[in-house]
Formats: structure tokens, sequence, C-alpha cells
């Protein structure tokens, strides 16, 4: 181990910052932390992130900051220097020193290039404009600005076309679904994923891609982009015209080697290397991921990399001089645009002696086939069913002779499992394909003390690629754990900057009286610091427990909370008055309808929840609109009881058996503005028929015959669906009012911080519910009653404080973007001093 | 960070800010959020979110960063570096005068 001082260490320069270049970084500093001075460059101008999951930022199911691998801490906690956003433009091998388009000149002793691919170009017409880079509408999909500028632009689009059905394509063309309403893709060739499949299995994939609405062209020779300013269609070789605004190409990748080849370096399809990564012909200066080309092969998928950024800091660290690179078999698992596809190694017969299985059931999208040559597996394909892939991956890489029966590869005939199990499984087989993470890691991190399924992921990064591998993952840890795995410790905490479960935090604030958010973070956050994601949990909890107590601090309430509006996506808000059970006076609407009126309001809108929206309120105007309005807040934005949504009832609807609306509006109004650690939505229904979705709601309560009432709790109809469960049936409205207030406020003090009543009645167990909340087994029921009573004595309406604001500014406006600035614009000091003359 | 301009602007006095909350200001062309910390200190970043625009001084914040409200998306108060990858902000030297007046400078146009 070098325990040398920073300046003396040797100087690594590592040109690209994407994922092979990182994980090297990554990999040396796990063998030798000190051993050299490390400074990266990266084109982009960001940290380093997982390109594979741009494919899910596209599709809108995962958030740009979930892909980050590693952020800018982490290159200052290992003092890298970064140089993101900035390109190295010539490498000068004679004196050591790469130069770089921000001007700087960095002297390195070794240099590793990892400037990975970009996106081919395949000679369209029409797919530059002079001097402007891509046509207006057209995009690459390599980086996330591409994807960033494609989503931006797709919104406001209608008609996609992708070009190229191989991954890439496949992933593009199903995220652009999310965000334009029809997609096309046109593959050149004549089935999808034609590198990796063979044709039936790409009919196959065709067929269930075409299924999700996705329209496929294949054998489709695009020629040109239609359109002199922006795009209007493309047009195929055969004449064919396809119209659309968007076009995503996607038709391969090649790797980056300007740098190299501007530096007189060995490249041919990609820059030359030898079995330790080392650029052909030279001493210090070395090439990973997939601008690297290896024995005549380049790759590109990510596995590859990991093996080779292993074999490189094996070598570059001096721990193994003999460390060896000598190619990946490429098998790979992959969930292309939502159907399961494995293939590895050959995917056609290629002697007259390679025998195949097949298996085909189109209907469910399934196909897969398994090519064996003298007993041992030589390639397989499957689409659609992948559940034997651990284990076809394993004879396909150690190749184990075959059982007789061969459909025992593809079938469970009342044998073995499914998957291998995880003892079975050998220590080098690879579990997670996207990090390239084997069984074998995961067991030494559990052996090294981390015990959660959450720590092995964050230590491993095992399962924090697409996913597909999550449930393996889990068993290895248990299996490795024998037993012990531990709940992530953090995940039980009720918020993230104070290390304690609720019942623990909540004992601790009582003990020590803390009655304000800045109280609980002197005296229980790990030295006493402030965390702002914390601040509104802890405002909510300590609102419930101290109620008129409570000392409210307004900078630890979220912005809706602060000026009593929903915040927008243009900084905006939204208003919406009070509504009891859904039922209004001709003489509301109509004052609403002025107000709307006077105050330009742009858009007017029912709520779901049975209410009238004002959309597009700037904050300044917030006071007044809801002093002409006049009627009580509607709650609309907080984590708190929001509405009682109610049908007609037996009032005037024929099937009626109970006055829902009556009961709605005596709820409503007993309950309203109640805090808690989700929104609460609640329904009232007069029959069965449940015209309201009672049983789709927080709290939902059913009229059935003989004046009975059926309360429903932990029901949802949102991002989560479950219908709610019966909590108790009762003979009157004031029973319902009762248990409704109980149960509020037992979820109240037991829920976690954001967890709705649908993921909190299944946790703790509708029956533990019933029998708190309803037959009192805990003797707990009058204290919860009168919590609830007290929270219904102080309320007030929060509209209120338009006349009196509670802090200097309350109201003033965050955000003058679009018409800058109407916020009293300050001149220089000077000026101002002039001006005060 | 840049200085070319050492420019300053007086924005107005420190309490027009609430303990730990932020507040807007138009100072030259740009906008610029100014958060007044819980422990007294002062911070000036640039007002407008870079991941989709949203208005950071509507966020909550802490000794350290500030979550914007839109997404949460956070960034460091003191280098304008955000901790969630999204780009980084622009920060601004801010301090208060004799009279209590925030005193913004340099960098701006
Ligand atoms: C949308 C998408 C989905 C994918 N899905 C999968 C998948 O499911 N499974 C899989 O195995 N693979 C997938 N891949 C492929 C995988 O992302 C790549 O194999 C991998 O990223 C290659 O890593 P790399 O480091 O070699 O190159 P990159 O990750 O591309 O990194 C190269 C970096 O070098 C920088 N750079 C280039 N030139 C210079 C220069 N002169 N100076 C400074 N910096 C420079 C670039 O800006 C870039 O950030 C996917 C790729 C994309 C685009
Ligand atoms: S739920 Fe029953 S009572 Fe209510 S409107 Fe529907 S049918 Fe009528
Ligand atoms: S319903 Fe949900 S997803 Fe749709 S606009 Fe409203 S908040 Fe957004
Ligand atoms: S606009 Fe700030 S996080 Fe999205």
């Amino acid at each position: 181990m070098h325990t040398s001082k920073p300046s003396e260490r040797e100087r690594l320069v590592v040109v690209g910052n994407g994922m092979a270049g990182a994980r090297t970084v990554e990999e040396i500093l796990q063998r030798d932390p000190d051993r050299y001075a490390i400074t990266m460059f990266g084109e982009e101008p960001h940290g380093n992130y997982n390109r594979i999951m741009l494919s899910n930022v596209l599709a809108g199911v995962e958030d740009e900051a979930g892909i980050f691998l590693n952020d800018l801490q982490w290159y200052a906690d290992n003092g890298i220097t970064l140089h993101a956003g900035c390109k190295v433009d010539k490498i000068d091998r004679k004196h050591k020193l790469v130069h770089a388009d921000d001007g700087t000149q960095t002297p390195y002793d070794k240099l590793i290039i990892a400037t990975g691919s970009t996106a081919f170009v395949p000679p369209i017409t029409g797919v530059h404009r002079p001097g402007r880079g891509y046509h207006q509408g057209v995009f690459a999909f390599r980086t996330l600005d591409d994807t960033r500028n494609m989503i931006r632009y797709a919104r406001d689009h209608e008609r996609a076309v992708v070009i190229g059905g191989g991954l890439l394509g496949l992933e593009a063309a199903r995220g652009l679904q999310q965000h334009v309403s029809h997609v096309t893709l046109i593959h050149a060739m004549g089935h999808l994923m034609n590198t990796q499949l063979d044709e039936p299995a790409g009919k196959t994939l065709q067929a269930s891609v075409e299924k999700l609405g996705i329209e496929v062209i294949c054998d489709g020779l695009t020629t040109e982009i239609l359109g002199k300013h922006a795009v209007t269609g493309v047009k195929l070789k055969n004449g064919r015209v396809i119209d659309c605004d968007v076009v995503v190409l996607a038709a391969g990748i090649r790797a980056n080697t300007e740098l190299a080849t501007t530096s007189g370096l060995s490249v041919e399809q990609g820059v030359v290397v030898d079995d330790q990564m080392r650029v052909a012909g030279e001493t210090d200066i070395y090439a990973v991921g997939e601008c690297a080309q290896h024995r005549g092969v380049t790759y590109g998928l990510v596995a590859p990399l990991w093996d080779q950024a292993r074999v490189l800091a094996d070598h570059i660290t001096g721990r193994n001089l003999d460390a060896a690179y000598h190619g990946s078999q490429v098998a790979t698992k992959l969930k292309v645009a939502g159907v399961d596809v494995a293939a590895m190694g050959l995917k056609e017969p290629e002697l007259d002696t390679d025998e195949t299985v097949t298996f085909a059931e189109p209907r469910r999208g399934v196909y897969q086939s398994l090519i064996i040559r003298d007993d041992r597996l030589v390639g397989a394909t499957l689409v659609g069913d992948v559940r034997k892939v651990a284990f076809l991956m394993q004879a396909f890489d150690r190749g184990l002779p075959l059982p007789e029966e061969r459909a025992g590869l593809l079938f469970d005939l009342g044998g073995p499992p499914a998957e291998v199990s995880a003892a079975e499984m050998a220590d080098d087989a690879q579990v997670c394909n996207c990090n390239g993470v084997c069984k074998g890691d995961i067991v030494e991190a559990v052996q090294c003390g981390v015990k959660s399924v959450s720590g092995v992921m964050d230590k491993t990064r095992a399962g924090k690629g697409c996913g597909s591998c999550k449930g393996l993952v889990q068993q290895i840890v248990e299996w490795a754990a024998g037993g012990e795995v531990e709940e992530d410790p953090a995940a039980s905490w009720y918020v993230p900057g104070v290390p304690m479960p609720k019942p623990e935090l909540m004992e601790a604030i009582r003990t020590h009286g803390l009655k304000s958010v800045s109280s609980v973070f002197a005296l229980l956050a790990p030295g006493g610091e402030e965390d702002a994601k914390s601040k509104m949990g802890l405002a909510s909890l300590l609102k419930m427990m101290w109620g008129a107590e409570y000392d409210d601090e307004r900078d630890a309430r979220f912005i809706n909370d602060r000026v009593h509006a929903n915040i927008q996506r243009d900084g905006t808000f939204s208003v919406v008055p009070q509504m009891k059970g859904g039922v209004t006076t001709p003489a509301q609407l109509k004052r609403i309808a002025e107000v709307a009126e006077k105050h330009d309001v742009p858009m007017v809108k029912l709520t779901g929840g049975q209410r009238i929206d004002l959309l597009g309120v700037p904050k300044e105007n917030l006071p007044q609109i809801w002093a002409d309005l006049d009627m009580p807040s509607g709650w609309a934005y907080g984590k708190s009881f929001r509405t009682v949504k109610t049908c007609v009832g037996s009032d005037f609807c024929r099937f009626g058996v109970g006055d829902s609306t009556a009961l709605g509006i005596a709820i409503e109004e007993r309950y309203q503005g109640l805090e808690g650690p989700g929104k609460m939505k609640l329904a009232v229904t007069g029959c069965p028929r449940n015209c309201a979705e009672a049983y789709v709601k927080d709290l939902g309560v059913v009229a059935i015959e003989g004046g009975k009432w059926e309360i429903y709790v932990g029901g949802a109809a949102g991002a989560h669906v479950r219908k709610g469960d019966l909590l108790a049936t009762v003979d009157s409205a004031d029973e319902v009012l009762t248990l409704t207030g109980r149960f509020l406020q037992y979820y109240r003090e037991n829920a976690n911080w954001l967890e709705r009543t649908y993921a909190f009645v299944p946790r703790i167990g509708i029956d533990v519910v019933r029998a708190i909340v309803v037959d009192d087994a805990e003797g707990i029921a009058d204290r919860l009653d009168a919590a609830v009573a007290e929270h219904v004595a102080t309320y007030r309406d929060p509209w209120q404080e338009r006349s009196t604001p509670v802090t200097p500014g309350q109201f003033r406006s965050s955000l003058p973007l679009t018409v800058l600035p109407q916020v009293p614009v300050r001149e220089p000091v000077a000026a101002a001093q002039e001006g005060r003359a | 960070m840049t200085t070319q301009s050492l420019a300053e602007y007086r924005l107005g006095p420190v309490d027009e800010i609430p303990v730990g909350e932020a507040r807007a200001y138009a100072v030259g062309g740009e906008m610029v959020a100014v958060f007044r910390l819980r422990d007294g200190g002062l911070r000036a970043v640039s007002a407008v979110c870079p991941h989709a625009g949203g208005p950071l001084a509507d966020g909550l914040a802490d000794q350290r960063v500030v979550v914007c409200p839109l997404h949460q998306h956070a960034f460091d108060l003191r280098t304008g570096c955000s901790t969630t990858g999204a780009p980084p902000i622009t920060v601004y030297p801010v301090r208060v005068d004799d009279d209590n007046t925030i005193i913004i400078s340099g960098g701006l146009p």
C-alpha cells in the first residue's frame, strides 16, 4: 500500500467520465486508494450516471436524480479532480500531457481513454441542417442531455418515428409513448434485434411490441427526412412517406475514437488494446469500454466493460500484474420495451450436427430456442419467458453437460425449481448484468457485515440497473446471511435526518417537551444538524402531537402549507374553495365564476374530489382571490384531510338507502384540515352501487339496507389501486363519525411519514386495526377520541391569513420567470444613491 | 466562482426575510434567491432551478442545501453544486452592512 502524500503520487488521467471510466476508477480506489493522484475529464457537464437508465428516464419511470452513480461529492471525497463539461482534444504523447478545450494542459504518468461511443448517423438526406447540427426535431439517444431535449420537444408534438429496431430503438419507442400519441419504429433489417435474435424470436418480439401500440415497419430503409423548418415526415426507399414531427436516431453506435486518432494512437474499429487493456504500442496509455477494440471485438453492452475495468485496475495498481482480459461471452438479459429478452452465444445453428430445441407459444408472446453442440449449450434465445435463464447462462458459461431430456432445460418437469437456488449458484455466476456483480461479490458484502438487502445493493450496486435481478439478489443475501437479514435501519426512520423510528421519536419529543422543528433537530439529529428533507414530516408530527401548543416555525413548512395553495409546474398556484360533500349553491357558483373572471384565472376545473379548482394563480394574488371568494379553504394541497366525496343518496336517488350527502358533509365539517402523514380522501355512498367510489378511499362509507353503514379503510384509486378493507358495520351516522375520527387519529399516530392508508392498513393488518379502533382492545379508544376532538376544537381556516400575513413577504412572488420581473427591481448602489440624493 | 464585475446591489433590510426562509429579488437582469439561515448566515443563489425552472426561493432549506419545491432536486447553498445530479446553480457573495441591509456583489450583468 502506498501511503505517499498526494503531491508525490503518480498522476493518473482518465478521459471519459462514463460508465467504464468511472467504474475503472472505482475499482482502482478499491484496490489502492492512495496510489494515484487522479484527474478525470468528462465532456458531459454531469457527474457519473447510469446510461442504461436513460430508457427509464425517457419513459418517465425514473427520475434523473435516481440514475446518478457518483455525484460530485464522490469525486471530492476521493480527491479526484473532475473537469466536467470539458473535452480533451489532444494527447501529447511526447510530453505526456493532455490538452483540453478549457485551455488546460494536464500532465500524466498513466492515461486511460474511456470515451465510449457516439450515435451512428445513417446517410439520410436532411438529417443535418447546415450550421445547426441536427434538423429541428431530430434526436440521437445517447446522453442525458439528448434525453432531456427529446422529452422537452416530444411533449409538445404528436407523432414520432424511431429509426433502428435494435435494443436502443425499442427502448426509445417505448419511452416516447409516454410523450406522444403515435410511435412508428422503422428497422432496415428483416426482423427486430437482428444481431441478437433469430427470425422467429424477432417476430415474436415484434408482435409483443405491436400489442403495446407501437407500429413496426421492418425492411424499411429511411432515405430522407422531410420538412423545411421542422420535421414533417420521413421517406422510405420504396417511396412510402410516414408523417411525423419527431425523429429519433437509434441506428447503432460507433466507437468514439476521434481523440485517439488525432493523437496518433492505433485505431481500427476502436482503439486497439492488448490483454491488459494497454493501447497497442504504448507503455502508459490504456483504453476501456466501448471505445476499446480487443482481439478484433468492440462491445456495446456494459457487462464486458466491468470485466475490462477489473483487469485494468488489477494491472495498473500492481495488484495482479498477470491479470489478463480474454474477451467476454456476451450473454444478455434485458427487458426491452417491457418484454423480457435473453440471448447468449449463437443465434442460429452453424454445423449440420448442431441440435436445436425450440418452443413457441405465439399467443403469449413466448419463443425459446436452444442450440446444442456435443451436449453443451452453445446458444440460447428467449423471448417473453426467461425464467430458466439463470440456469441456461451457467450451462452456457461453464459448458455444463446437459440433461438427456432437453425439455427439462426449458420447463420444470416436476423436477428441480425453476430458478437455480442461491445455494447452487457458482460464486462467479453473474447476478446483476447491468452492473456486473457476481454472486461472490454479494456474499462478500454480507460477510463484511452488510446484512440488509438495501445495504448490499448500495455497496455492490447489484439490482441498481434495470432491476430484473432484484429478487435473486434478495435470495442470495438471505442465503448468505443465514436467515439473519436485517432491515435497513434508515428504512425504519420516520424522517431521514433523525435516526429514530416513529414511536421512539415521539417518545423523545414528549420526554423533552420539544415543540418546534428546530428544537427536534438541535436535540435529536446527529450533530444537531437541520435537514431540509425532514422538516415537513417533523412539522406534521409535532402539529399532531401538540395541537395548539405546537410552535409553528414557518420555514419547516412546504411552500403549499406556507401559502395554503398547491404549487403548479410553472410556479403559480391553484386555489380550491371548500365544497363540503361536493354540494354547492347557485350563489357560490356565481361568486366563483365572478372571481375567476375578475382574476383572469387561466383554467377552471372540476377536481376528482368534487370541487372547483382555480388553476394558474400567481402567489401574490392569493390573498386577494381568497378575499374575493370569502369562502373557507378546501385543503387541496396539504398532507391532510382533503374531501369527502358523496353520491346523491336517499335524498334523490331511487336506489339510495342512506343519506350519504348529509353524512359526507357532517364528516367533512368535523375533520376538515386534519394533518396527517399522507393525504386523506374520503367518500360516502348511499347504497352498494358505490357511485361515490367509497370502496377505494382512505376511508369510505357505504349505506346498506336496514339503516346500517359499512366503513371501509385503506382503499386507494391513485397511483395504487386497492379496495379498502371492511372495518365495521354500524347502525348510525353518529357511530360513523366517531369511528372515522378514531381511525384517522390512529393512522396519524402510527403511520410512517408519507405512508398512505393503503400501505398502512395492510402493514398493521385489518384485524389489528379493527381490534384497536372498533373493539378497543388496547383501551386507547377514549384517548384517540379526545385527541381528535382537540384538533376539531382548534381548527382555524388557514385562508384567514390573507388579511394578516404571518411572515414578511409571505405572498411575495418567487418566480417572475416568464415576464421578468414582478418584484421591485434594485439598481446598483451608485445609481440608487444618485436617486436618493 | 467568477467575480468579473464588482458592482454591489443593496437589496433591502435583512428582516424582510423570515428566519429559515428565502425571498427572491430581481438584481440587474437576474433573479436571486437570498436565504436567511437559522444560524443567522445569509446565502444568495440564482433563484431559478436549472432542472425545470422551479422557484428555489419557495424551497425548503437547511444550513447546507435548498430543495426545489417542484421535483426535489437539492443544491448546496455554498457551492451551487447539486447533490442530486442537476446542473449547478450560481452563487453570489452576500453580506449585511451596518444598517442591516443585504448587499450582494459580483458576477452580475
Ligand atoms: C439509452 C441506452 C440504453 C442502454 N441500455 C443498455 C442495457 O440495458 N444493457 C447494457 O448492457 N447496455 C446498455 N446500453 C449501453 C451502455 O450504456 C454502454 O455500453 C456503456 O455506457 C459504455 O460505457 P463507456 O464508459 O464505454 O461509454 P460512455 O458511458 O458513453 O462514456 C463515455 C464518456 O466519455 C465522454 N467523452 C468522450 N470523448 C471525450 C473527450 N474527448 N474528452 C472528455 N470526455 C469525453 C463522453 O462524454 C461520455 O460521457 C445502453 C445505452 C444507451 C444509450
Ligand atoms: S350509490 Fe346508490 S344511492 Fe348513491 S347515487 Fe349510486 S345508486 Fe344512488
Ligand atoms: S392527477 Fe396526479 S399525476 Fe395527474 S396531474 Fe394531478 S397530480 Fe399530476
Ligand atoms: S424544477 Fe427544480 S427540481 Fe424540477
